[in-house]
């Protein structure tokens, strides 16, 4: 050790890392490759957030059990035999809230996938897992705004399930819908198909579903003017894909779980490719900036259900915000980064006060902070 | 928004920064420690040190109260937990803190009933919502978070809830400053000083940094510009050739301190002899404990509590890490023993402790950052 001294010491002097910080770096990027691990014995919350514990269980799990080239690319859908094919499980608490139901978030949310797959969302089904003693004139609102969320979306629930829990062992009511839509344009999108020189578009404010159930829980004595933007995006999509045609539009994903930060980062490693985001840029709505404000929350890990993230070909901007723009769900559509060569796998933020920060893949939901 | 975008001005960061630059003597280094976990997360959400030249560095301190619990007191909370009957309360920062048999989410996953809650009043509230079992609250935090915990026991005590306790591991500032003080390699220039700890204790508990060490302090505010405004008036006093104790969060932190909330402290808790800190070991007189007279809302003398005591690994070097010695690379166990997954020490177990900042994005150095971000 007394021989290293002098040398870390002039290392840190210089600013240039030394020998022993190289040796340890390389070490930390080797563990950074190794399988992933599951380290828990048990699943716990973090797993189900979408950040890093979540990816982790999919890869050590589900991707080691079930390992095939058309879930390998872990996108919203598979591909198989020109349509693209989906599933997703509703389980939010509180099951009614300002803008929506669980039901709304059961079809727009399988739709939305299908949409970011390229594709027109077709036929959905519907399974529901009830609790005893769950009241039926919820069940029924429930449905009511399945089936208008449906006819809004041009698909139909032609399929479904229906099982009952005891009294004590369901959240009153948990919905999964699976869906099929037709991929009949050429434009292939993937998380692996960015390129330095594109640029990222998100389609509207974030983070207000996620804020708006936070405050809907009744747990945080803040009130706010907000409602949860839970919508079907198959026709900004259509739009989207009809105005940029031949490959401009690379990759779309619907910010749900974990915000944009979480899809960008997941793009940015995939494509091998890094961004950089502008604050001043994003759009969010001010009660929401407020209450993450408030929270010790950043927006960009807020989920939503009716925005996405789209990566477009620089020279197509301006055509895809058109596009985006000309429908009422894009009208606030932005540029709000763009995609660069280096360092690859990162996501970076131009903050709004003028500094840089890395903006990293959170291990489960972002959590209120008291310091 | 008004209120928060005054304060996040850029045009005024880069006339603050020049006259930082300005004030910077050729040739010499600067390491200036922001002691509070709130600051190290605005120098990190703002990319506050884009705005500092290479000769100033910024050491992150040791006043993250999630971060600087012992992995025992954990451990023992878990266990309090796990009793029958018994709803543990938390802030959520505390959820994902690892002790050595895992954090409240793994205690959650095995049956546990702990909840999130975002003041101790809220923690009361479920106890009044539960009679029939008995509710504990984490508490945790410096003087900051004291008060609150003390006026819950207050209103606990007044409204007769007799299923409600607190866990107390609440820690006091000033002697884990001194500890780094009177470290004999301490190569510290300055304090950026707490803000909100000091809306309750004010600023007369600091004046001893600057009279018997030298050190100047400036208590700042959590607003970016607040924290590049104390840099410059730190800087300031080391050309000016003083050392005391100055106030840039005035328009919050009285320089007395709030006596209604340290009276509230102080009737409910007292001093323990001595505490431990994860990575900084035992520091007498640093923590709180409750006052025998409250003994009823104390989950210390209510439940047994095993008290075991997880030693840091002796190579644990987070002492020389906070003390700005040792970088974060330098430390014998860095990315070895200790790594974000299995943290040991406190600057390992925030993501914006030093270490754990460094095991992220150590690979990438600053100049390709900038590099990458530059139009």
């Amino acid at each position: 050790m007394s021989d290293e001294r002098p040398r870390a010491e002039a290392a840190r002097d210089r600013d240039v890392p030394g020998d022993r910080e190289a040796q340890v770096l390389e070490r930390i990027e080797r563990a950074r490759h190794r399988k992933a691990r599951v380290r828990e014995e048990r699943i716990n919350l973090s797993h189900g957030a979408g950040g890093k514990a979540t990816h982790t269980l999919i890869e050590a799990v589900f991707m080691e059990a079930f390992r095939n080239p058309l879930l390998e690319p872990l996108e919203d859908g598979a591909i198989v035999d020109g349509f693209a094919f989906t599933t997703d499980s509703f389980v939010v608490t509180p099951l009614f809230f300002p803008g929506g139901t669980i039901g709304d978030l059961a079809v727009n949310g399988t739709v939305n996938d299908l949409a970011m797959c390229g594709a027109r969302p077709r036929h959905l089904s519907a399974g529901f897992i009830l609790e005893e003693g769950f009241p039926i004139a919820d069940l029924r609102r429930i449905t009511e705004t399945m089936a208008a969320a449906a006819e809004k979306a041009g698909v139909q629930i032609v399929t479904g399930d229906t099982k009952v829990v005891q009294r004590g062992k369901g959240d009153g009511c948990y919905i999964n819908t699976a869906g099929i839509g037709v991929l009949d344009r050429e434009t292939r999108l993937s998380v692996s198909a960015a390129r330095p020189g594109d640029v990222v578009i998100v389609s509207g404010p974030i983070g207000e579903h996620g804020i708006t159930i936070m405050l809907a829980r009744g747990e945080l004595d803040i009130e706010a003017d907000l409602t949860s933007d839970t919508a079907p995006l198959s026709a900004l999509t259509g739009l989207l894909l009809d105005a940029c045609p031949d490959g401009q539009v690379r990759f779309l994903r619907d910010a749900t779980r974990g915000g944009v930060a979480t899809i960008l980062n997941e793009m940015a490693e995939a494509s091998k490719v890094s961004v950089v985001l502008e604050e001043d840029a994003v759009p969010v709505k001010t009660a929401v900036r407020g209450a993450c404000e408030l929270l010790g929350i950043d927006p960009l890990y807020v989920a939503c259900e009716g925005r996405m993230v789209a990566v477009v070909a620089g020279p197509a901007a301006d055509t895809a915000l058109a596009a985006l723009r000309s429908h009422p769900l894009g009208a606030d559509a932005a540029v709000v980064g763009r995609i660069g060569e280096d360092p690859p796998g990162l996501v970076l933020l131009r903050t709004a006060f003028g500094g840089t920060r890395i903006v990293d893949v959170l291990v489960g939901d972002p959590l209120p902070r008291i310091c | 928004m008004r209120f928060v975008d005054e304060y996040r001005d850029a045009q005024k960061a880069q006339a603050l920064a020049a006259k930082i630059a300005s004030l910077c003597e050729p040739g010499r280094h600067y390491k200036f420690m922001e002691v509070c976990g709130g600051h190290t997360h605005t120098i990190y959400k703002h990319g506050l040190e884009d705005y500092l030249p290479e000769t100033i560095t910024l050491v992150h301190g040791p006043g993250c109260p999630v971060c600087v619990i012992p992995m025992g007191r954990v451990d023992d909370a878990i266990h309090i937990a796990e009793q029958p009957g018994v709803i543990m309360t938390s802030f959520g920062d505390m959820m994902r803190v690892p002790g050595g048999h895992g954090s409240f989410f793994d205690s959650m996953a095995q049956g546990a009933d702990i909840r999130m809650v975002y003041s101790p009043l809220d923690a009361l509230k479920v106890a009044r919502q539960n009679p029939d079992s008995q509710v504990v609250f984490m508490a945790i935090g410096f003087e900051t978070t004291a008060p609150s915990t003390a006026m819950t026991v207050l209103r606990a005590k007044a409204e007769e809830i007799e299923n409600f306790s607190i866990f107390c591991n609440h820690v006091t500032i000033i002697p884990a400053i001194k500890a780094i003080l009177d470290s004999p390699d301490l190569r510290l220039d300055g304090f950026i000083g707490p803000g909100h700890v000091s809306t309750v204790i004010g600023c007369r508990p600091y004046e001893f940094i600057a009279r018997d060490y030298g050190k100047p302090l400036v208590t700042a505010g959590f607003e970016p510009l607040d924290v590049l405004q104390s840099i410059y008036m730190i800087l300031l006093q080391l050309v000016e050739g003083r050392s005391e104790v100055e106030n840039q969060y005035s328009r919050v932190v009285p320089y007395d301190g709030n006596r209604r909330a340290l009276t509230a402290i102080n009737e409910v808790m007292e001093l323990r002899p001595y505490f431990e800190w994860r990575g900084l070991g035992f520091i007498s007189h640093s923590a709180l404990r409750v006052r025998e007279r409250y003994a009823a809302f104390d989950a210390e003398r209510i439940f047994e509590v095993p008290g075991g005591r997880v030693a840091d690994p002796k190579a644990c070097q987070c002492g020389e890490v906070l003390k700005g010695v040792l970088k974060p690379w330098e430390c014998k166990v860095f990315g070895t023993a200790c790594t974000p997954e299995t943290p040991i020490g406190t600057c390992m177990v925030s993501s914006e402790g030093a270490c754990a900042a460094y095991y992220n994005y150590g690979r990438f150095a600053r100049e390709r950052v900038k590099e990458a971000t530059t139009r």
